[in-house]
C-alpha cells in the first residue's frame, strides 16, 4: 500500500508540505499512506466520517472536536495539506528549531499554536473566547454523568474565575496562554512519528 | 528446599510438635548424610556439555542421600514400636521431607505477610531484597543449629522446581502485543548484548588477572569467559520482582523483561560452549569447535522456542476436546507446560524459552477454549505459585549464603566483577540503544536508557549455574560462586533499592508541577485525549506488513485448528464483550445481593479514590461530609462510579454558593479538585494492560469508556439528524426492497450478488440477527437489523439508516452498546443487562450502530488502519470466512 499511496504524492507537494510543517519526507509519505487509507471515498480529501470510522475516536471524549478541528472552518472536507497541518501541531518541539531563522515566522508546532488548537477546542463559536458555556460543553464531555450539572457549573465557575484576569467571565486566548504557562505544554502536547 | 533436618530451628518454630524426636537420631542423620554425596541431584541441563558425573565435596552440593537416611531409620525404628500396638505413633522420618518442604514455604510466606503488614518499608525497600535478608537471617538460625548450611538452594530444586512456574507465568501473562512489537530490540539486547556482556566481563577480568589485580588464583582465560557467560545474564526473576515494584513505562519495562528471558537461550550456549571448552582444554580448540559453538547456538535457541510452540498447540489442541473434564482442565496447562519444559531440558535445549513461548503462544487459544471458570482458576494459580516459587527462591538466596564453606574472598576479583558488569551493561544498553534508535518508532529516550542498564539484575540463573561448575575443571569454583552471591545481593538489593529513587528521580523532571489550578488540570487531561485521538487518527504505530499478513493468516488457519468453533465465532471482539457483559451482570447480580457485603467495594477500588481518602478524607469528612460518606469506600454497597441509577456524587450542598465565596474558597477548591480528579474521563493511553507478577486488576474504566462511546454515538446521530432536517442528506443510501431483504433472511446470506456487501458475511450475520432476537425482536426485526447493517456500512457513517430514525428517542430496551474497552485488557468485565438500564438515553438502535462499527473492523488502531481498511474491489462476492472478524 506504501508503495501505492506514495506515488500518488508528487514530488513538490512532498516539498511544499515539508517546508510548511517541518514534517520529514518519510514522515510525509508514511502519513499519506495512512491518509490514503482513511480515505474510503478515494477522492484525495477525508469527511467527518472518514474520521468518525477510525474506532478508538469513537471512545475518546473529545474525539468529535478533535475531528473537527482538522475542518478548517465550514467545509467538510480536508485534503492532505490541510491534514498535515493540522497534525503538524504535534510535532515535537526539536532542539535545533528552536533558534532556527526566525523570520520564518512561527513554525506550526510552536508552543502557541499547540496551545490555540487545544483553545479552539472550546471555542466553538470562534470569537477567541471560551464563555462559560463553552467550557461547560467540553467540561459535560470530559466529566462521567453523574456529575450534577450544578457542580459542573461551579466547577466551570471557578476554573473561569482562575483564569478570568479581566472579569468579562470569559477565557480570552492570551488569559489562556498565561492560565496554563506552568504547563509543559511543549511535551505534553507532542507525539512522536516515524522518521 | 533441602530436606535435611534442621531441629533446632524448627523447634523455634514448632516446638510443639518436635519436641519428642530423639536427638541422638539427628546426629547420626547428619553426619551420615554428609558423606554419602553423589552428584545425583544435581543432574541439570548442563551435565551433558560437562558430560561426567563427579563426585563433589560435600557442602555445596545438593545433599540427596537423604531418602537414603530415612530408610535406615525407618528401620531403625520398627522394632521398637511394635512392642505393642501403637495407638499414636510420632513418625518424623516418615514425614519429615515433605514436612520441612512444607515448612519452608511457609516460614516464606508468612516472611512475606510480615513485610507486607508495613507498608513504609515496602515502599523503601523491594521486597526481593528484603527477602533475601530475611533469608540471612534464617540461614543464621540453621547455621547456629546444625553448624552446618543444611538447606542451600541446589540447582536441581532451583531449575525443576522453582524456576519453571515463575517463567511459565511471564509466558502467560505476556503483553503479547507489547511483546511482538518490541522483539526485534529484545532480540538484540538480549543475543548481543549478552554475548557482549559475557566477553568483555570474561576478558577484563582476565587482562586484570594477568596484570595482578588479584593475586594468585589457579584461572585461565578460558574460565574467567565460563564466569562472563554465567554472569552476564539478566535474571528473569530478579527483574520481574524489582520492576514491579517501580512503576516504570510500559516499553521500558517489556525491553528489560523480555531481554531477560531471551537472553536465556545465548546463556545456556555460551555457558555450554565454555564448559565444553574449559573441558576440552585451550589447545584443542580449533575453528570447527567454534563454529559448532555459534551453530549450537541456534539449535539451543531456535529449538528451545520451537518445542514450546509444538506444546502449546498441543495444549490448544487438547483445550478444544476438554469439555467433558472441565474440572481439570486447568490441571493440564501447568502438566504441558512443564513438559515441554522437561522436553527442552531433556534434548539440551533452552528449557526457559520453552516455556516462555509455551505461554506466550498458548495463552490466547487456551483462554477462547477453556470454560471461563477454568480459565480464572489458571490465572489465580498461576500467580500463586509463581509469586510463591518467587518468595522461596529469595530466602534462600539468602540463606544459602550462611555458610562458611564456600566462601572464599578475593577482593580484587569480586569488586572488578562488579565493576565490570556495571559498566558494560550501560556501554552495551547505550551502544545498542543508539543504532536501535535509528530505526525505532519510538526512540529510547535517554532516561529510559539508564534505567535500561541500571536494571540489569542478576538473581539466582547466576547462582544455579555457577553451583553447576565442574569443580576438577574449575579449581576457583567457590570463588566463583561467593563472586556470584555478591554480584546478586549487590544487585538485587542495592540497586533494588536504589531504583525505586532513581526512577522518581528522574521522573520528577518530567512530571514536576502539580496541576494546582483547575484549568491546568482540565487543560492537561484534554491534551491527554487529544494526543490519543491524534495518535489513532495517525495510526502511530504504522502500517505494517507483517503484522497484517499474520493477523490474515492468524485467524484464517490458526485459530480454524487450534480454537473450538465457538469461541473462534465470538471471538470478535463484540461477542467478547457481550459475553463479559453477562459475566459481570452474573456478577453484579451477586454483588447486589450481597449489598451488605462487606468486600464489594472492591470491585470499586480505584486509585483515584484510594489517594482522595488518604489525602483529603480526613480534612475534608467534618466539612463536606456528603462527598466523603458517598465514596465508595464508606458505601460498600455503591454501585460503580459511573452508574446512573445510584448518583455516587450527591447533589451537594449548593447553598456553598450563597455563602462567602472569600470564606470557602480553599474547600470548594478541594471538592471541585476532587471533583475532578474522580469523574474526569482517563485517557487511554492511561490504563493499558500491565504485566504484573503479583496482581491482575481487572481493567476498572470500562464503564467509562462505554459511556463515552454512547454520548459520542449519540451527539453524532444528533449532528446527523439535525443535518438530516436542516440541508440535504449528505450522501446517497443505499436500500434494498423488503422483499430482497426477506430473502436474504432466509438464506442466511445476501443471494444478491449484483449488490455488493463487501463486509458481508455469515457471522456477521449470525450476529445481526442473534442480537436482535436477544431484544425481543422477531424475525422480521433481525431481517431489518441486517439491512440496517448492511446499509448502515454502505452508506460509510453508520448513522445514517432512516429506518431506525423514528425509534431513537424512545426509551432503550436494555441492551447497551458493546464498544469498550481498550483491546489489550483482557480481563475487562462490564456493565451489561442490569447495568445497561443505567443508560437510559442510549438509543435503541446503538446496539446496532455499535456492532457494525466494531465487528467489521478492527478494534485497536494497529490492526485496524492495516487489517480491515483495505478495500475490497467493489465486484468481489462477499467475503465469508470471517477472516476479518
Amino acid at each position: 500500500m506504501g508503495s501505492r499511496a506514495s506515488s500518488l504524492l508528487r514530488e513538490e507537494d512532498i516539498e511544499e508540505i515539508k517546508k510548511e510543517t517541518g514534517f520529514s519526507h518519510s514522515q510525509i509519505t508514511r502519513l499519506y499512506s495512512r491518509f490514503h487509507s482513511l480515505d474510503k471515498g478515494e477522492n484525495g480529501a477525508l469527511s467527518r466520517e472518514d474520521f468518525q470510522r477510525i474506532p478508538e475516536l469513537a471512545i475518546n471524549p473529545l474525539g468529535d472536536r478533535i475531528i473537527n478541528a482538522f475542518f478548517p472552518e465550514g467545509e467538510d472536507q480536508v485534503n492532505f495539506r490541510g491534514f498535515m497541518r493540522t497534525l503538524a501541531h504535534f510535532r515535537p518541539v526539536e532542539d535545533n528549531e528552536k533558534n532556527k531563522d526566525p523570520d520564518a515566522g512561527e513554525p506550526l508546532n510552536s508552543r502557541n499554536n499547540k496551545l490555540l488548537f487545544a483553545f479552539r477546542l472550546y471555542d466553538l463559536d470562534r470569537d477567541d473566547k471560551i464563555s462559560r458555556d463553552e467550557l461547560l460543553q467540553v467540561l459535560r464531555m470530559m466529566v462521567g454523568v453523574n456529575i450534577s450539572d450544578e457542580q459542573l457549573g461551579s466547577i466551570a465557575d471557578r476554573t473561569i474565575q482562575e483564569a478570568d484576569a479581566n472579569g468579562d467571565m470569559c477565557i480570552s486566548f492570551s488569559e489562556f496562554i498565561k492560565a496554563l504557562e506552568k504547563v509543559d505544554v511543549e511535551q505534553k502536547m507532542s507525539i512522536r512519528f516515524l522518521h | 528446599m533441602q530436606v535435611a533436618p534442621s531441629y533446632l530451628l524448627w523447634a523455634l518454630l514448632l516446638t510443639c510438635l518436635i519436641h519428642t524426636v530423639p536427638m541422638e537420631g539427628i546426629s547420626g542423620a547428619s553426619s551420615e548424610r554428609l558423606v554419602y554425596k553423589t552428584r545425583h541431584g544435581s543432574g541439570h541441563r548442563l551435565e551433558n556439555a560437562s558430560s561426567v558425573l563427579t563426585v563433589s565435596s560435600v557442602h555445596t552440593q545438593n545433599r540427596s542421600g537423604h531418602h537414603h537416611n530415612a530408610g535406615d531409620h525407618d528401620t531403625a525404628h520398627q522394632p521398637k514400636n511394635l512392642t505393642g500396638v501403637p495407638i499414636v505413633s510420632f513418625k518424623w522420618d516418615h514425614v519429615q521431607e515433605p514436612y520441612v518442604v512444607v515448612l519452608w514455604i511457609f516460614v516464606a510466606g508468612m516472611a512475606k505477610l510480615v513485610f507486607e503488614l508495613n507498608h513504609n518499608l515496602t515502599s523503601v525497600f523491594p521486597e526481593s531484597g528484603l527477602l533475601i535478608l530475611i533469608g540471612f537471617v534464617l540461614g543464621g538460625i540453621v547455621w547456629g543449629a546444625d553448624k552446618a548450611q543444611t538447606f542451600t538452594l541446589t540447582p536441581t530444586n532451583f531449575f525443576f522446581y522453582l524456576l519453571p512456574q515463575i517463567i511459565l507465568d511471564t509466558g502467560y501473562f505476556m503483553p503479547n502485543k507489547l511483546f511482538f512489537s518490541n522483539l526485534g530490540a529484545i532480540l538484540i539486547y538480549a543475543i548481543l548484548g549478552t554475548v557482549w556482556n559475557a566477553a568483555a566481563v570474561g576478558l577484563s577480568l582476565w587482562g586484570c588477572y594477568e596484570g595482578g589485580a588479584m593475586g594468585d588464583l589457579d584461572i585461565g582465560l578460558l574460565q574467567f569467559l565460563l564466569f562472563g557467560s554465567l554472569i552476564a545474564a539478566v535474571d528473569p526473576v530478579a527483574v520481574i520482582a524489582v520492576f514491579e515494584e517501580v512503576h516504570v513505562n510500559e516499553v521500558l519495562f517489556i525491553l528489560v523483561f523480555g531481554e531477560s528471558l531471551l537472553n536465556d537461550g545465548v546463556t545456556v550456549v555460551l555457558y555450554n560452549v565454555f564448559d565444553a571448552f574449559v573441558s576440552l582444554g585451550g589447545e584443542r580448540i580449533d575453528a570447527a569447535e567454534i563454529i559448532k559453538g555459534i551453530i549450537s547456538f541456534f539449535v539451543v535457541a531456535f529449538g528451545g522456542s520451537l518445542i514450546g510452540v509444538i506444546f502449546a498447540i498441543l495444549i490448544s489442541l487438547l483445550t478444544r476436546f476438554t469439555k467433558n473434564v472441565q474440572i481439570i482442565e486447568a490441571g493440564f496447562i501447568f502438566v504441558l507446560g512443564y513438559l515441554s519444559y522437561l522436553t527442552a531440558e531433556m534434548l539440551s535445549l533452552s528449557a526457559i524459552l520453552s516455556i516462555t513461548f509455551f505461554g506466550v503462544c498458548g495463552q490466547k487459544y487456551i483462554n477462547a477454549n477453556m470454560d471461563e471458570r477454568s480459565v480464572t482458576t489458571v490465572r489465580y494459580v498461576m500467580k500463586v505459585i509463581a509469586n510463591g516459587s518467587e518468595t522461596m527462591i529469595f530466602v534462600f538466596l539468602g540463606v544459602t549464603a550462611i555458610d562458611k564453606t564456600i566462601w572464599v574472598w578475593n577482593t580484587g576479583f569480586i569488586l572488578l566483577t562488579l565493576l565490570f558488569i556495571f559498566i558494560y551493561r550501560f556501554m552495551g544498553v547505550f551502544f545498542m540503544t543508539y543504532f536501535l534508535n535509528k530505526n525505532r518508532l519510538v526512540p529510547i529516550e535517554l532516561i529510559d536508557q539508564v534505567i535500561m542498564s541500571y536494571g540489569g539484575l542478576r538473581g539466582a540463573v547466576a547462582y544455579g549455574l555457577a553451583v553447576l561448575l565442574n569443580e576438577n575443571k574449575i579449581p576457583e569454583k567457590n570463588l566463583l560462586i561467593s563472586t556470584t552471591l555478591i554480584v546478586i545481593y549487590f544487585t538485587v538489593i542495592l540497586q533494588g533499592i536504589t531504583m525505586k529513587p532513581l526512577v522518581q528521580w528522574l521522573k520528577v523532571k518530567r512530571a514536576a508541577q502539580a496541576e494546582l489550578k483547575l484549568i491546568e488540570k482540565v487543560n492537561s487531561r484534554a491534551f491527554e485525549h487529544i494526543l490519543c485521538a491524534v495518535e489513532d487518527v495517525c495510526g502511530r504505530i504504522g502500517d505494517n506488513w507483517w503484522t497484517r499478513g499474520w493477523n490474515r493468516f492468524e485467524e484464517k488457519y490458526i485459530c480454524w485448528l487450534l480454537m473450538k468453533p465457538k469461541p473462534r465465532k465470538s471471538r470478535d471482539y463484540l461477542f467478547n464483550v457481550f459475553h463479559k457483559l453477562n459475566l459481570a451482570d452474573a456478577m453484579n447480580y451477586v454483588t447486589e445481593g450481597e449489598r451488605r457485603g462487606s468486600l464489594a467495594f472492591l470491585r470499586n477500588e480505584d486509585d483515584t479514590h484510594v489517594d482522595f481518602k488518604k489525602k483529603f478524607g480526613v480534612d475534608i469528612e467534618d466539612v463536606m461530609p456528603d462527598i466523603t460518606v458517598d465514596t465508595e469506600y464508606n458505601r460498600p454497597d455503591q454501585v460503580p462510579v459511573t452508574s446512573i441509577i445510584h448518583d455516587t456524587v450527591p447533589s451537594v450542598s449548593l447553598n456553598i454558593y450563597e455563602q462567602d465565596l472569600q470564606g470557602m474558597r480553599d474547600i470548594e477548591d478541594l471538592r471541585a479538585h476532587h471533583l475532578l480528579q474522580q469523574h474526569l474521563y482517563r485517557s487511554r493511553k492511561n490504563h493499558r494492560h500491565k504485566y504484573s507478577r503479583s496482581n491482575f486488576s481487572i481493567n476498572q474504566s470500562e464503564g467509562e469508556v462505554q459511556e463515552i462511546f454512547q454520548r459520542t454515538m449519540r451527539s453524532r446521530l444528533e449532528s446527523f439528524k439535525s443535518a438530516k432536517t436542516g440541508v440535504a442528506p449528505a450522501k446517497k443510501i443505499t436500500k434494498l426492497p423488503q422483499k430482497e431483504r426477506q430473502q436474504k433472511m432466509a438464506n442466511g446470506r445476501p443471494i444478491d450478488r449484483s449488490q455488493s456487501y463487501p463486509y458481508g458475511d455469515e457471522d456477521f450475520e449470525f450476529s445481526a440477527s442473534e442480537g436482535d432476537n436477544a431484544s425481543g425482536g422477531g424475525g422480521e426485526g433481525g431481517a431489518a437489523a441486517l439491512y440496517s447493517f448492511r446499509t448502515l456500512y454502505t452508506a460509510g457513517a453508520g448513522i445514517e439508516n432512516p429506518a431506525f430514525m423514528p425509534e431513537m428517542d424512545t426509551p432503550p430496551p436494555m441492551r447497551s452498546p458493546p464498544w469498550l474497552d481498550q483491546p489489550e485488557s483482557d480481563a475487562s468485565v462490564a456493565p451489561s443487562q442490569r447495568a445497561q438500564r443505567r443508560l437510559p438515553w442510549t438509543p435503541s438502535n446503538m446496539r446496532r450502530l455499535a456492532p457494525l462499527r466494531v465487528s467489521t473492523r478492527s478494534n485497536d488502531s494497529f490492526a485496524m488502519a492495516d487489517v480491515v481498511v483495505p478495500e475490497e474491489p467493489e465486484d468481489s462476492p462477499p467475503r465469508r470466512d470471517g477472516t476479518h472478524m
